[in-house]
């Protein structure tokens, strides 16, 4: 796949304005689309498309719209922006470069829901993000792609740009409707789920950046189209983000379903400095590591999922074999101690539990059973809580542990990080 | 009353109201409102915020607690964030933290006796590709090295 469909703007300089979008053929499908289909024939479209939510659980997008209740007029849209996932930085690509793909996105998908207001929930530190989209927000009611009665068919879709202010769970989507309505972001126990009962007590529906951005593509070109690019139980074109050890990092679109090898040998140009491949975290720190003879697996959500990891979020973090595993799953731990939002026990004690542990191996100071005590923390937090952020620290925990086992052990017999101490010793000898 | 809106922020406020079906849900961009005009966010601001939204000063500060971008105390005037999350650790950024320590004469969570500079650790900013970086105030600094960090310092500090 050669064309960029999400990430034009690498293709198209300045299409982030409303005129070289719409040169480039922007809001044409919009208004096809407005003008002469119907909306429930936009979401079987979208539904034969098979394209899955890109913000991590890749649910069918055309099956959550059709969620919605037929008898509620009142109706939202939220798009999440709150891209948080730890190496993952595809949506901002969109946000920064390529704002008019997305709200053309949302005019077609609040078409299809019946919807006419629309809020996009951007993450606070995207302060430059929130500032291009108010303008794009600006630009598009000015050029009657958004706001009342758009191209004169009687349909309205009014957006709102909101701001949040620093907490990874608004990126969970109840979490991200209670934020949205003024409060904490204390994720929701759901069922009812939000196309039932979302944001202000209305249906509602909260698609990912990426997600809605293959909306505006799959209606200009079909359903039948998406689906020839990637495999046919995920298809469609992916965002890959690659961090860490790689000579190219970056965000790379590529058919969903790429091989990773692949991935990170061709695309990323391999590990720097000939240093030989260790680790990779697939999807976000959220998910299960896999070790350098496991990266042979296809990126696409089941293909991930049959090889015992997830493909979350697509942050792809490299680590070559220099990297100690007991400091990178304290920084992991740390972030999720940071941003358990307090809720539920099990994740408020537990994330700290692990940072406790984890600090205390690399640190010195830990017990010999604090490395089965680790497992035993990660097994009772998982489905035990209101949201998925205890399984999203306790998972990688149980994958690094279970893998790397022996510097676990090792770090363990030495009183702290071997390795660290080595590079002490290093530099007190040249001092 | 001390704290009070300008003339310009009052009509912010208002278009604010008119984003949402409800009025609390104006509560965020309020604080972000308020934290430009005041600074930070002290007990008399929490206190105006709720009297505007109409909820109680204590819920004001119940969400303002929660996100760590709302200030509860006074900040320097630029304020140095660095992501030490895994993606940028892997590429070096506790060099980039170090060498910031060093030049500001203050560690994380501090600011400057001058008042110029406040330095935090950040997880996070979607910006893994282009590690290690550092948001200062709304900008994002990537690809840093510790010579491009301490020129970037130099830069705003006689700015």
């Amino acid at each position: 796949m050669s064309e960029k469909i999400l990430l034009r703007h690498e293709d198209v300089a300045n299409l982030r304005e409303l005129d070289v979008y719409v040169s480039d053929g922007g809001y044409a499908t919009a208004l096809r689309v407005l003008k002469e289909r119907e909306p429930e024939d936009i979401i079987e479209e979208v539904k034969a498309s098979g394209l899955r939510g890109r913000g991590g659980a890749g649910f069918p997008t055309g099956m959550k719209w059709g969620f919605l209740p037929k008898d509620n007029p009142l109706r939202y849209l939220c798009v999440n922006a709150d891209e948080s996932e730890p190496g993952t930085f595809k949506d901002r690509q969109i946000l920064e470069h390529n704002p008019h793909l997305l709200l053309e996105s949302m005019v077609l998908a609040a078409y299809a829901i019946k919807c006419h207001k629309a809020y996009i929930y951007i993450r606070g530190e995207f302060a430059q993000g929130a500032k291009i989209l108010e303008e794009a927000v600006r630009e598009a009611v000015a050029g009657g792609h958004l706001g009342e009665d758009i191209y004169g068919t009687g349909f309205d879709l009014d957006v709102v740009v909101h701001r949040g202010a620093g907490a990874y769970i608004c990126g969970e989507e109840t979490g991200l409707i209670e934020s949205l309505e003024g409060k904490r972001a204390y994720p929701r126990v759901k069922p009812p789920f939000p196309a039932v009962y979302g944001v202000f007590g209305a249906p509602t529906i909260v698609n990912n950046v990426e997600t809605l951005c293959c909306v505006r593509p799959i209606l200009e070109r079909g359903a039948q189209w998406f689906k020839t690019i990637g495999p046919e139980k995920s298809p469609g074109p992916k965002l890959y983000c690659v961090s860490g050890h790689v000579e190219r990092p970056g965000v790379y679109e590529l058919p969903m379903g790429t091989n990773l090898r692949e991935l990170i040998y061709d695309h990323c140009g391999g590990i720097p400095g000939g240093k030989k491949l260790k680790a990779v975290i697939p999807g976000g720190s959220s998910v299960p590591i896999f070790t350098a003879d496991e990266i042979d697996v296809n990126m696409d959500f089941d293909s991930i999922a049959a090889a015992g990891s997830l493909l979350g979020s697509c942050g792809t973090i490299v680590m070559n074999e220099d990297t100690c595993m007991v400091r990178a799953l304290r920084i992991i731990a740390r972030f999720y101690r940071h941003e358990s939002c307090g809720q539920c026990t099990p994740c408020r004690e537990g994330t700290g539990w692990l940072e406790r542990l984890m600090i205390g191996l690399e640190d010195g100071g830990a017990n010999d059973r604090d490395v089965d005590l680790l497992m035993q923390v990660a097994d009772n937090m998982m489905g035990n809580t209101v949201c998925v952020l205890a399984d999203a620290a306790a998972m990688p925990t149980k994958s690094f542990v279970t893998k790397f086992r022996s510097e676990f052990e090792e770090h363990l017999q030495h009183g702290g990080c071997p390795q660290r101490s080595a590079e002490a010793m290093r530099a007190s000898a040249h001092a | 009353m001390a704290v009070e809106f300008s003339k310009e922020s009052k009509a912010h406020f208002e278009e604010i109201l008119t984003r949402y079906p409800k009025k609390r849900a104006a509560i965020m961009p309020t604080l972000w409102l308020a934290q430009k005009d005041f600074g930070y966010l002290s007990h008399e601001v929490l206190a105006y915020v709720a009297e505007l939204i109409e909820e109680s000063p204590a819920f004001v500060a119940s969400v303002a607690s929660f996100y760590t971008m709302y200030y509860k105390k006074p900040m320097g005037r630029h304020h140095v964030q660095v992501c030490t999350n895994l993606s940028c650790a892997l590429v070096g950024s506790d060099n980039i933290v170090n060498c910031i320590k060093e030049k500001l004469g203050i560690g994380l969570g501090e600011t400057t006796p001058d008042g110029k500079f406040s330095l935090d650790e950040v997880e996070c900013l979607a910006s893994c590709g282009t590690g290690p970086m550092m948001q200062i105030d709304d900008d994002y600094w990537e690809g840093l090295t510790t010579e491009k960090t301490l020129e970037i310092l130099e830069k705003l500090a006689a700015g």
